[in-house]
Order: structure tokens, then sequence, then C-alpha cells
């Protein structure tokens, strides 16, 4: 901290003006990424609360809703997003290795894994609402076993109802997640990231590996319970 | 300006123009325009206090009816605690000081600074809109059932605080990069001024706590949208649990108000004692205690929602452990008075008007702490006294202490110090003349949030009123004060207080970038003797 001057070059990448070096803004911008992501932990939790503590509650119901679930979607898409967080570390270490081209598949790849997890997760949904099993007031099951189990179970509407805003709120952050990486894309178009400067791809890296990690909670409370 | 910087150039003159400001990323700049921002809202905030007062002027109706003062109280509560008292110091003092009191140039992510400045305008418009046009009228806490069931508008409000929460999640995650990596080389953590102590910690419970209220109004607004039963008993929910989840950020969120004014609070004292501050160590500890004991208190707010007794008493003892460092704080204030070379300035007057009323509120809470006497206390005026004596002879004292403590330092200018003292003394004596009666009050049985009372309860109640009147004349005298000191205030030069933090060793207003050195720190912050 002792060399102080506001318009130091480090490899072509001008930083702001109220960081010492290039390399000061990466540590800071890093930093506050991990801030952030803390905020994004204690926001889920309380989703995670609730749900621990309904189903506590009211086990028995919790296990014959997630019956409607197929774990067969849950699992490839589990598969889809881990594997999309492997490219997404692979892109930071090639945008390290001034590798262009390999950053921008890789950058792809995790994009496409984001629209494949989003399109399973539209299928599941759809599939859902045709059968009736909206979230809440709108519950309305239309087939023998699911009004049977809703005559056992009258509070059903209660598991649908915490997977679908758990799910939602995670699909809306795979959403901006998915916004955010078609932005590195952009800019990786330009050249821009390079062994000096690639700290929007390891924060966006990071945002994407907290997504993942939430589902990877996500898929076995919901879809394996009981 | 004759004390401006080599130039001539700082940071209000830099550049001109309305569009200059709403675009600027200069942590001066926000700074001016959060308190622009937040004395408009105080002043609507106000004057809703103003007409609860007349309205429990005297018994019956007076100047509206019951569903009136219904909204009106959530207009004041909202406001002042949404708008006003959470923003207030962080946000405006704080983005002002923080940069300058580390000899750093700007906070760590001046954009993401701005954005949080529209977050809270945006948030804040979103609200007026649900008061004003759909009348809401939960109060400030959405309790369900009822917030569930009213037709009043609630999910409008619920968004805009859902919107604020994000301009405070963005504020402190920007002051905890900030303390962390730009400080000036030389200055330690142990060197740092207690004022950014106090937003550090501050910053930490914004960050660690808002979230939970932003789950906390998702749900809320699922719940009304979608009726997903989460609250809902009638669906297999319970509406204890939105008491557990909201508290688990207001509690926090109250010292998320009161935090920041106990960082100013220090300032004041140690430059006008012009003394070393006493125990610099343990008042910034205590700040970091009183931010990790906050969040393990939130059950003393539902004493009698049906939570388990033994649960009640284990939030009794941790709510009475935060009495400790709050004392350790005030001990620490009055000894660094002792001695010193005290001035009896405006802005010390506030820090002591602060310790005065801040230690009735803060013993008050320790009572309202006791299980066995919050059953009786529980939702009467005693608390409404309690927490007005913290949130309003706390926090406000401090804004106001502040605001004229780094009065010259944000414009260059001084004060009318006679007028300033004035307004002192009409806040002071008026808050007290309007809180303390409903300390009696509470104690008769009294309860809040009713437009009504008993006969019996007239006198006090009138007494209570006219002490109201008299704050608002001491805030209007305080406006005032600052009106007048923008146009013709007299210059100030660097230090007009001699005080020794970093921010008054440059020029007053300061420049753009803050230093034209870069500040090497070699010392502690409060090297007076």
């Amino acid at each position: 901290m002792s060399t102080v001057s506001s318009s130091q070059h480090n490899n072509g990448h001008h930083h702001a003006h109220h960081f010492e070096s290039a390399e000061a803004e990466y540590h800071a911008s890093k930093f506050g990424t991990w801030t952030f992501l803390v905020t994004e932990i204690l926001m889920f939790g309380g989703l995670f609360v609730g749900y621990i503590l309904y189903h506590e509650r009211y086990p028995q119901m919790f296990h014959a809703g997630s019956t409607f679930l197929d774990w067969r979607l849950g699992a490839l898409n589990t598969v889809v997003l881990l594997f999309s967080s492997l490219t997404m570390a692979l892109s930071i270490y090639y945008a390290q290795m001034n590798d262009k081209r390999k950053v921008l598949i890789n950058l792809y790849i995790t994009l496409a894994c984001g629209f494949v997890f989003m399109i399973v997760k539209a299928f599941e949904y759809t599939s859902k609402f045709s059968h009736g099993l909206f979230p809440g007031k709108y519950f309305n099951p239309h087939e023998p076993h699911a009004i049977q189990l809703h005559q056992q179970f009258p509070d059903l509407a209660q598991y649908f109802s915490f997977y679908f805003t758990m799910t939602g709120l995670h699909g809306s952050h795979v959403l901006v997640g998915m916004g955010l990486i078609g932005w590195l894309i952009y800019r990786a178009h330009k050249g821009e990231f390079h062994s000096g400067y690639y700290t929007p791809v390891e924060c966006v890296g990071l945002f994407w590996h907290l997504v993942d990690l939430i589902w990877i909670y996500l898929f076995p409370l919901l879809y394996l319970v009981g | 300006m004759a004390t401006a910087a080599h130039s001539g150039k700082n940071y209000l003159n830099e550049k001109s123009g309305l569009w200059s400001w709403l675009t600027s990323l200069d942590h001066k700049r926000i700074g001016i325009m959060y308190m622009i921002s937040v004395m408009i809202f105080f002043a609507i905030g106000g004057t809703f206090a103003m007409l609860l007062r007349w309205e429990l002027f005297g018994a019956g109706p007076t100047i509206m009816n019951a569903h009136q003062y219904n909204q009106t109280m959530t207009f004041h509560g909202a406001i002042m605690v949404f708008m006003v008292i959470i923003p207030g110091i962080p946000a405006f003092l704080g983005n002002f000081i923080l940069p300058l009191h580390l000899g750093a140039k700007d906070v760590a992510f001046p954009r993401v600074n701005l954005m949080s400045w529209y977050c809270l305008m945006v948030g804040s418009a979103i609200a007026f809109w649900s008061l004003f046009y759909h009348g809401s009228d939960t109060g400030w806490t959405f309790y369900t059932p009822y917030s569930v069931t009213t037709q009043n508008g609630t999910i409008w409000l619920v968004f805009g605080a859902f919107i604020i929460g994000f301009s405070s999640i963005l504020t402190g995650l920007n002051f905890i990069v900030t303390t962390h990596k730009l400080r000036a080389p030389g200055m330690s953590f142990w060197r740092m001024p207690l004022f950014v102590w106090a937003l550090y910690s501050t910053a930490l419970l914004q960050v660690l706590a808002t979230p939970v209220l932003a789950i906390t109004l998702l749900l809320l607004a699922m719940e009304r949208l979608l009726g997903i039963g989460v609250f809902d008993p009638n669906l297999g929910g319970d509406p204890v649990l939105f008491q557990h989840f909201f508290w688990f950020y207001s509690h926090p969120a109250v010292y998320i108000m009161i935090l920041p004014a106990m960082g100013v609070v220090s300032e004041i004292i140690t430059a006008f004692s012009h003394k070393t501050i006493f125990g610099y160590k343990a008042i910034a500890l205590s700040s970091v205690g009183i931010a990790a004991v906050s969040f393990f208190v939130w059950g003393h707010h539902m004493f009698v929602s049906g939570q388990s007794e033994i649960a009640g008493i284990i939030f009794s003892f941790i709510t009475m452990l935060v009495g400790v460092p709050t004392a350790i704080k005030c001990f620490n204030w009055v000894a660094t008075l002792y001695r010193g070379s005290v001035r009896f300035d405006s802005p010390l007057l506030f820090a002591l008007g602060f310790l005065f009323l801040f230690t009735i509120g803060g013993v008050t809470g320790i009572i309202l702490a006791t299980v066995g006497i919050d059953v009786h206390f529980h939702d009467t005026y005693f608390v409404v006294a309690h927490f007005h004596y913290v949130m309003v002879g706390g926090t406000l004292m401090a804004i106001m202490g502040g605001i004229y403590y780094w009065f010259p330092k944000m414009f260059g200018k001084l004060v009318n110090e006679f007028w300033a003292r004035l307004s002192f003394v009409f806040i002071f004596i008026g808050f007290n003349v309007t809180f303390f009666p409903q300390f009696v009050l509470g104690a008769m049985g009294m309860p809040r949030r009713y437009f009504d009372y008993l006969p019996e309860y007239e006198p006090l109640n009138r007494i209570s009123s006219f002490g109201a009147w008299t704050i608002g004349v001491g805030f209007l005298i305080g406006l005032g004060v600052i009106i007048h000191g923008l146009l013709r205030g007299k210059p100030a030069g660097p230090n007009p207080w001699g005080a020794k933090t970093l921010e008054w060793t440059t020029a007053s207003p300061p420049p753009h970038e803050n230093f034209l050195v870069q500040p090497v720190v070699t010392a502690g912050p409060y090297e007076y003797r």
C-alpha cells in the first residue's frame, strides 16, 4: 500500500480512479461479490427454515407431495447444472490463459446448460399445472390419485407452495445468471478478458456456482424426501 | 469558499446542473442527495406525527376517524423507519464521511452506491403510492393475518419496502468492502475512527439481516397473491412464523438505526472535549458486540405471542446482555468528557442530549426485557415511549448533532451557533415533554395503536401533544439554521472544531478526490493529549 498513483496501467486495463492498482480493484470486486453471495444465502435461508419447520410439522404430507415430482428430471437438471459449473470454471481458467476462443466456447456451453435447465423446469411446471397442481389457494387437483391424497392431507397445497416458491426463486436466479453470462459473452467477443483482467468472469462465476449449489440442496429436499 | 483547494475546485462546484448530480458517482454528492431526500421524508413523516398527536389531544374523535388514524399511524411508522432512520446516518452521513475518515478517494463501488440511492427513491415512490393512493393501514410491521386480509394496498407497501431493502444491502456491502480494501496507508483497523467501526458493524447487520426481510416480504406477497398458506392457519400455516421472520430482521434493524448514531456521538464527544477518547478499543469492540448479540434477541418482541416460556426466558436474558456493551459506551463517553477542555457548541449539546435520552431509553429497554413485566407493559404507551427515546432521542439527536458537526466540512460554511443551540433547546425539552408522560400513561395501562382513549388519560395526552409540537418547532428552527448556513454562513476553514480525524485535514468542502495528497496515517485517530 505504499506506492500510490491514480492512473496506473496493468496489461492494458484501466482501473477505477479510487483504487491504487488493478489488483486492488480485483480483490475488492471479489470481496464484494462474496458479500453479496452471503445475502443470497440468507435470503434463501428464510425459505429453507420455512421448509424445515413445516416438514417437521407435516412429514407425511411432504412425502405425499414429493410423489408428484419426477426425480429423474430433477437428477437430469442437477447433472446439467453441475456440468455448467465446470464449464464456467474453465472459462475463468482460459481467460487467465489468454485463450479467447476457449473462453467463448465454455461460456456458450454454460449458457446452453442454463437453457436446458429452464426448459426442463418449464416442462415440469406445465405438467403440474395441467393436473391442477397449483400453489396455495389455486390448488385444484383433478386426477384420482391427487384427489385422494388431497382428501387425506387437506394442507397438501402447502407442499406445492414451497415447491413453486423455492424453485421459482431459484429459477429467477438462473435467468439472471444467464443474462450475466450473455453479457460476459458479449464482452468476451470484444476481447476484453485476458490474464490481466478477468474480474467479471470470476464474479459471475461465483454467482453461478452459488445458484448451482442452491439447486443441489433443493433437489434432495423437494424430490427425494421421505 | 475561501478555503477551497488550490484550483478553487471542490466537489460542489466541479460540475453543475441537476443532471450532474443525478448521475454523480462521487460519494460526497450521493451523500448530499441522501441528505435532501431523507430530510424531505422526515418532514412528511413528522407531519403525520403532528397529526397523530393532534388526534390524541382529546378523548374521542378530534380530527379523524379510527380508520384514518390507522392509516396515519402506518404512514408515520413506515416512512420514519424505512425512509428516515435506517438510511439516515449510514447512507447520508456515512456516505459522506466514511471515505474521508479512511483517507480514501471514494467508496469501493461508486456505481453501486448511486444505484442504492435510486433503489431508495424507487422503493419510496412505490411505498408513497401505496400509502396515499391505497391508504395502507397495517402499521409498519405488516403483521399477519391482518396484512393478508386487509384490502388496503399492503402489497405495494411491501414491494416498496423490499426495494428499499436493496438500497440498505448495497450500502452495507459497499461499506464493508471499502473499510477492508480502501484504508489509507498506515491505517490499521485499530487506527480507524470510531464512526467507521460503528458503520462497519451497521453494515454487517444490513448485509446479514436485510435479506431475511426480503424473503419475508416475498412470502407475504405470495401469501396475498396466491394464498400459499405459509402464514395462514386455514391453509396449515402459522402467523407467528411471520413474526419470527419479521423480527429476525427488524430487531437487528433497530441496531442499524442506533449503532451509527453511537459512532457520531463518539466523534463529537472526543472532538469537543479536545481529549483522546477514553477506552477506544472498548467502544470499537462494543459496536461489534452489539451487532453480534442483536441477532439473538428478536424473541423479546414476542413474549405474548405464544412462544414457549423457556424461549421467552432465554430471549429475556440475551436482551439484557445488550445493556452491557451499550453501558460500556456510555461510561467511556462520560469518562472522555471528564477533565476534557469541553466546548459546549451545538454538536456537543446534541451528543449530550443523546447520552441523556438514550440512557433513559436503554434502561427502560431493560425493564421491558423482563418477561413478567413486559406482559403488563406489552402494547402499551410504555413501549411507545421506550422506543421513541431510543430512536428519536438517540438517532435523531445524533443526526442533528452530526449535521451541525460536519456541516462546515460539507459546505465550507459555519451555521449560526445561537440558533443551532436554540433548536437543541426546543427539541430536547419538547422531546421529554412528549414522551415522558407516555411512560406514565403506559404504566397506567393505556394501550398503543388506538385512536381513542379513556377520559382519565386525557391530561397527560394533552401535555404529550404540546411537547410534540415543541419538537416540531425545534426541527423547523434546525431547518432554518441549515438553510441560513447554506446561504449566509461564514467561511469555515478546513478545521473549525480543531478535530483530529482525517476529514479535517482536507479543504472544506473537499475536492473531488477528497485529498490532494494521499494521506499516510502514522498514529491513532484521536491524538489530542
